[in-house]
């Protein structure tokens, strides 16, 4: 019988003398198209609406094409140039070259912001350099230079050096505050341009704050639900589940009537004598006011996969545990604790994750002191119309995010978080 | 007495809503070193009694001692009683070293000490090879074994085993029936043990208290249990059993004479039964009863169904209107010449006949 089973490769057979493993491959393979059949909508719309833009618009962080695209006689001679010595007539003539054409095409002004985010000041520059092109004539480079002194700068012609290049980290490294210099170096920015690191930081410290307080608030209520008769436990979850049916800008705005300065909280505090009239607690438009509503916006995310959790704890452990002789507390810190971990580690993830990326709060709420890097990115998305640099501050948020999820797999292990 | 009985309930009861009581009245004395089964059916308190012995639950009145003092108001992690839990609650997260070591480590023992007791504990149970598996890598006989080991490695004098073995299958139960039963030869410590399995109780145990309703219905060893059982209750929850429904029309140097609702008069001894002119339950072991014979107790019967067992034949058969009447003829020559719808005689001995109860029927 087994011999019949095996051939010469080792390989199994079935009856009429197909390999098994093919033989079972096109027996699944019926069902597993109709699975992914059932998928494939979603997986579309995922991967159409949400994936592939995402993966677009990063590009976007170190790929900026405007000055190559444009200045088509200048950027390959940018290409040869050393940084280091004058600009040759040949250069400048290939610069008055493409200006004229920019200014036909009426392109002028995407070259010049793109180059003035490299050098402030430079838009001007082009601009009104690019109007006079037309009736230069030779020698290019004194007649330029006589238009705008700066063309005469070697720096003006270091930034075109760095802007020509189309695949570029500057963007990265302006990201984090650093500056991509025309001989290849990236330098930090002067201490008083510092912003972004900065915001990075902070936007790490409230979410980790946020974390925190949400276990701390959260794992004693996931505790109580868990321990309390179903009847009782299922009420008490609809008002956890309760804020999920409000909107978040509702619930934003209602932590804005409870927080300001003539609000409930600081009414109360007078009220009690805990602050006076003329002195009342600044609790709105700064970071405590972003942690305080945040951490309330957040609270069931943390405390629904610690009480999915627990309820699959039996208490025959803590009773085990207290029948070998343990006290209360050990028998809860060295039996009930270590077993809910993994909702500990998935509510932790959940909420860090969504604290980090948090938007529409700190831009109600948190003033000078409480924004968060994405309310930076939206100002680069929307005012200053930097999408480079939005890209490529969402990348290095997405790095840092991967980066710590690679250090909570290490530590904890991705396969121990249950989310239920 | 009190030098007598290790563990002691007096008078206790239980209510969990103040409305019911699960158990009514309860008093044991169980003497050190003894082997004693609660058994009962489900909801007849057995369990709740196991639990407030271990001081999971408080007995809302009565008291319970243990060597002597009374132990209501200790909490449970200082009465010192090892427990074998029904899903054996063996923590997930710890090796199976570590869990055997769990109790001596909140004992505050050395670490040469723990180690040393872990590896008796371990080797008690012939699994020191498994010192590092967690609890999820182990089948349910092993797991079942240490668990049994975590409960014994403090060496408790006592240890409490709420139905440990069912979540078994039927072969390793037998097994670990005789292994846990052989420990508790070898360490002489006080078990009390909670089954709903009346054979598992039969086996393995000294004495078995019988629970139904939240009274101990017979507190005996195994034979007496099963030869003289007290009561219906008992004779019916305790191996098989024929019953056959009559009225006490005589009673004579305790024995029995009752009239079937045939007009038949069967001769039994008086155990539970009522004065003349009540009605009681007569109780017949099958294997105790002889057909195609007359003796001292002669019905007629008809053979109606025969099920081949392998070592005996299981005859059901209609006996003073009971249509499930049923005896075990030993699987001998004779077996071959019973036949179905083949009229017969059965009979059985006045002292294997027990006039009991009538079980409110």
């Amino acid at each position: 019988m087994l011999a019949s089973q095996n051939n010469s490769n080792d390989e199994m057979l079935t009856n009429d003398g197909i390999p098994l493993k093919k033989k079972l491959a096109k027996s699944l393979f019926k069902s597993r198209l109709r699975a992914f059949g059932l998928v494939t909508p979603l997986l579309l719309l995922i991967s159409l609406g949400f994936v592939f833009p995402i993966l677009v618009f990063l590009t976007r962080g170190v790929y900026n094409d405007t000055f190559e695209k444009y200045m088509i006689n200048l950027t390959p001679m940018l290409a040869e140039w050393d940084g280091k010595t004058e600009p040759t007539e040949e250069m400048f003539e290939a610069l008055v070259l493409d200006l004229v054409a920019l200014k036909k095409s009426k392109n002028i002004g995407k070259v010049a912001s793109r180059m003035n985010r490299e050098l402030s000041g430079s838009r001007s520059l082009f601009t009104s350099s690019a109007r006079k092109a037309k009736k230069l004539e030779f020698p290019f480079k004194e007649s330029l230079i006589q238009v705008k002194k700066k063309w005469g700068n070697l720096d003006t012609w270091r930034a075109m050096k760095v802007t020509s290049h189309s695949l570029t980290p500057v963007f990265l490294a302006s990201a984090l505050d650093m500056k991509y210099t025309a001989d290849g170096t990236i330098v930090q920015k002067p201490e008083e341009r510092r912003i972004h690191v900065r915001l990075f930081v902070r936007t790490l410290e409230i979410s980790l704050i946020v974390v925190i307080a949400g276990l701390i608030l959260g794992y004693p209520v996931a505790f109580l639900l868990a321990s309390l008769p179903i009847r009782i436990s299922n009420l008490l979850l609809i008002l956890v589940l309760l804020p999920f049916w409000t909107s978040l800008l509702v619930r934003t705005t209602a932590w804005i009537a409870m927080l300001q300065g003539q609000g409930v909280l600081n009414d109360m505090f007078v009220v009690f004598g805990i602050a006076t009239d003329e002195d009342r607690f600044t609790l709105i438009y700064n970071k405590a006011g972003t942690l305080i509503s945040m951490t309330h916006i957040l609270l069931p995310f943390m405390i629904l996969p610690i009480y999915s959790v627990m309820k699959t704890i039996s208490p025959s452990y803590v009773r085990a545990a207290k029948s070998m002789g343990a006290t209360s507390w050990t028998a809860f810190w060295r039996i009930y604790f270590p077993q809910t971990i993994p909702g500990i580690g998935a509510g932790a993830i959940l909420v860090f994750i969504l604290a980090i990326s948090f938007y529409i709060t700190p831009a109600l709420i948190g003033g000078q002191d409480g924004t968060m890097i994405s309310n930076f990115i939206d100002y680069h998305m929307r005012k200053s119309l930097n999408w480079s640099l939005a890209a490529a501050m969402g990348g290095v948020l997405l790095v840092i995010v991967l980066f710590l999820y690679w250090i909570y797999d290490r530590v904890v292990g991705i396969d121990n978080m249950k989310l239920g | 007495m009190g030098s007598n009985s290790f563990v002691r309930f007096q008078n206790v009861q239980k209510s969990y809503d103040g409305e019911v009581l699960v158990v009514k009245d309860l008093n044991l004395d169980i003497p050190k070193g003894e082997f004693l089964t609660m058994l009962g059916p489900s909801g007849s308190g057995k369990t709740t009694c196991l639990m407030m012995l271990a001081g999971f639950e408080t007995a809302t009145h009565g008291i319970i001692s243990l060597n002597g003092n009374p132990i209501n108001n200790i909490p449970p992690h200082k009465r010192g009683i090892g427990m074998v839990f029904q899903n054996y609650a063996l923590f997930p997260h710890m090796t199976v070293s570590e869990n055997l070591s769990f109790p001596l480590e909140v004992r505050g023992l050395t670490k040469t000490t723990r180690e040393d007791k872990v590896q008796w504990a371990l080797d008690m149970v012939q699994m020191s090879e498994f010192g590092n598996r967690r609890p999820a890598q182990l089948s349910g006989g092993q797991q079942q074994r240490i668990a049994l080991a975590r409960s014994l490695v403090f060496e408790p004098d006592l240890v409490l085993m709420d139905e440990p073995l069912g979540a078994l299958d039927k072969q390793l139960r037998e097994h670990m029936q005789y292994e846990i039963k052989h420990l508790h030869e070898r360490l002489g410590v006080t078990v009390v043990y909670v089954t709903h399995d009346q054979s598992e109780a039969l086996t393995m145990s000294d004495r078995v208290a019988v629970f139904n309703d939240g009274i101990i219905q017979q507190l005996a060893t195994p034979p007496d249990l099963y030869e003289r059982p007290k009561n219906a209750f008992v004779a019916q929850f305790i191996g098989e059993n024929n019953k056959i429904f009559a009225e006490v029309i005589e009673i004579k140097n305790s024995i029995v004479s009752a009239r079937t609702s045939r007009g038949n008069i069967i001769k039994g001894k008086k155990v539970n039964c009522g004065e003349i002119g009540s009605k009681t339950t007569l109780s017949i072991r099958p294997e105790r009863i002889n057909v195609g014979v007359k003796s001292e107790n002669t019905s007629e019967a008809e053979i109606l169904e025969l099920i081949y067992i392998g070592d005996h034949i299981r005859c059901r058969m209609l006996v003073e209107g009971d249509q499930d009447f049923i005896v075990k003829v030993p699987n001998s020559s004779k077996v071959m010449n019973l036949k179905i719808g083949q009229k017969t005689k059965v009979s059985w001995l006045i002292n294997d006949c027990r006039a009991l109860d009538t079980l409110g029927e």
